[in-house]
């Protein structure tokens, strides 16, 4: 075989490999979303229907008119994106604080403090659950959506601080000298200088809060009782609950769970990947 | 920039030479912390909440793992009495404990496995394609990673369906030498896979390998890119087979990479919860659990015994506790922490 061809048989396997990889991660994705928009007669077929050839909003509009659990859908979404949006201020914040002190001074109980938020991140949440259920109880913050987000940024700090840190770390300190030097404050160096560099990591750090947020299931499964505090994952849950699933209904949920998730993930991958702050030093 | 004279003199001192000099031609330092106090303060607010949230309910955990907390304690606010030692005994005489445990170190090993040897294989591949077909890929792969861990119980809970599902359509497909139908019926439709323990397990594995590959492959593709070519170059020269280079050049490389990733999908293939959840329809299936849904059952579902919940959760955590001192070892050890 001469190498060309050689090479363009290699090139027909790997692209083909290529494309059935793709299928593969993909497919289950539009499978959910493919689902939301069927008619029931296309849902529920042994027959393989690869497109919704008879489109339909009636799952969509239903999980919004009627919903589930008693409560529209929009209740849930309202419910998730203040749980999310509020956990991921309140850690942006205290992230900040602690990724500066630990990325920018060296003091003592900084390697056990960096140590413990590695093992934060093992910790079971059913083990934290038990204890956090009766805390929150004897709290009065049982069933409150408060409680869930104090919860949240507990749960998202740890990794939180630890990105966050690279950021910081990332930004030369050559610039915060600068500004010292023109006789600025400690504040003002950071609040000007330091902020807005570190600003693209904070918003990958609070995407990726945003995201386990959003996702998280056990605990608002566990401390929200009543129905009109659940969260998007809890609402869908909820759907198995009844008598003969009502998979076009669930799909929809699931489609609009997921969405925001998959448009915030498409944004941080791309941040992660431009070189931060290459650059804003020279010479 | 640094042109102009002084202004306002910083207060604390620190270790820029050219800032010293410049204190001594200001006024009088403005009154400030200092300086060792700063990164305490810095840490302080988040500190107390890794301390309420963390810390503090790890340690109600142990001690209640030594107390029978039952209904009467939750309601009523009883305090609990010690039993000792009797919860852990309880559970490590209970059958549902050993098959807990089982299915989660069995889940492990195969999930693991199959994670890492697909996303290394993704890896390479994405490596070695071209700028568009890569990017596809990486596309697509990102869909998949993205999806919440509810939503991928929900998806692979229909792909699996009875009747409806894809995964019996598909199997339907296949000659019967490959994928014969069970127990001599004549076709998949209608089999139950998500009854019982085994098939449970199945879908579990490739919804969850399905949902970590990305990572992987992303990882070992960054890893990849990190390996200057002229090694792989040299390896031409020198006539090394494909093969041989891999096992040589790249895999040598990316040691501490797949040490990390390795960790990683133990620690979280050990207490995944909301797909097994979802797909095993909530804690209905005893059989089906895993240490976490175990922990979770017992605790939760009526009648709650918190005490014998926690106590299973101090020995799951105990068990990630060892698996991750060999993650913080290698992320110390890569100097990733100065």
């Amino acid at each position: 075989m001469n190498p060309l061809t050689r090479r363009r048989i290699t090139n027909v396997a790997l692209n083909t490999a290529g494309i059935l990889v793709f299928l593969f991660a993909v497919f289950p994705v539009y499978w959910m979303v493919a689902t939301a928009f069927k008619s029931n007669n296309q849902i529920f077929t042994t027959d393989f229907i690869p497109f919704p050839t008879e489109p339909t909003l009636d799952h969509v509009s239903r999980v919004f008119d009627k919903g589930v659990a008693g409560n529209s859908i929009w209740v849930y979404l309202k419910n998730s994106v203040i749980v999310a949006v509020s956990a991921v201020v309140i850690g942006a914040v205290f992230s900040l604080l602690a990724a500066t002190a630990v990325a920018r001074f060296r003091f003592k109980g900084r390697v056990p403090f960096l140590i413990l938020l590695l093992v934060a991140q093992m910790v079971p949440a059913e083990a934290l659950l038990i204890p956090l259920f009766l805390n929150l109880q004897r709290l009065g913050l049982y069933d409150q959506l408060f409680g869930l987000i104090v919860v949240n940024v507990g749960m998202t700090l740890p990794f939180g601080i630890w990105m966050l840190r690279t950021f910081v770390a990332a930004v030369p300190k050559e610039l915060e000298e600068a500004a010292w030097i023109d006789g600025a404050s400690r504040f003002t160096t950071f609040w000007k200088v330091l902020f807005p560099l570190v600003a693209p990591g904070l918003v990958a750090t609070s995407i990726f809060s945003f995201i386990t947020t959003w996702n998280e299931f056990i605990y608002a499964f566990t401390l929200m009782k009543d129905s009109t505090s659940y969260t998007m994952p809890v609402a869908v849950q909820y759907f198995f609950g009844q008598r003969g699933t009502d998979w076009g209904g669930i799909m929809a949920t699931s489609t609009l769970m997921t969405i925001p998730v998959i448009g915030f993930f498409l944004l941080v991958q791309r941040r992660m990947v431009s070189g931060l702050v290459a650059g804003a030093v020279k010479g | 920039m640094s042109n102009q004279t002084s202004t306002i003199a910083r207060g604390g001192g620190n270790h820029s030479a050219a800032g010293r000099r410049r204190k001594q031609t200001g006024r009088t330092p403005r009154k400030s912390l200092p300086s060792w106090v700063i990164p305490y303060a810095l840490l302080l607010p988040g500190l107390l909440i890794i301390a309420g949230l963390l810390l503090y309910p790890l340690f109600q955990m142990i001690v209640m793992s030594t107390q029978k907390v039952g209904l009467r304690e939750i309601r009523r606010g009883t305090p609990p009495e010690s039993v000792g030692l009797g919860n852990f005994e309880t559970i490590l005489d209970n059958d549902l404990f050993w098959s807990a445990l089982r299915n989660t170190v069995l889940f492990a090993v195969f999930a693991v496995t199959f994670t890492l040897v697909v996303g290394t294989l993704v890896g390479l591949l994405i490596n070695r394609l071209g700028k568009k077909m890569s990017k596809l890929v990486i596309v697509g792969c990102m869909a998949a990673w993205a999806v919440p861990p509810v939503a991928v119980g929900v998806i692979w809970r229909w792909l699996a369906d009875a009747d409806a599902g894809i995964i019996n359509w598909f199997l339907n497909l296949l000659p019967d030498w490959l994928a014969a139908p069970p127990d001599g019926q004549t076709s998949w439709t209608g089999y139950p896979w998500l009854n019982d323990v085994l098939p449970i397990y199945v879908i579990l594995t490739i919804a969850v390998v399905w949902q970590s590959f990305p990572f992987i492959a992303v990882s070992v593709l960054a890893g990849l890119k990190s390996i200057p070519s002229e090694l792989y170059e040299a390896a031409k020269v020198d006539g090394s087979s494909a093969f041989r280079t891999f096992w040589k050049i790249t895999m040598p490389l990316l040691k501490p990479v797949f040490a990390v990733l390795t960790v990683l999908s133990i620690i979280w293939d050990f207490k995944v919860f909301n797909q097994l959840f979802i797909l095993a329809g909530g804690t209905t299936n005893r059989e089906a659990f895993n240490l976490s849904m175990y922990a979770y059952a017992e605790a939760f579902r009526s009648p709650p015994k918190m005490g014998s919940g926690a106590a299973i959760a101090v020995l799951l955590t105990l068990i990630l506790l060892v698996v991750t001192a060999v993650y913080v070892r290698q992320i110390v050890k890569q100097e990733d922490i100065r």
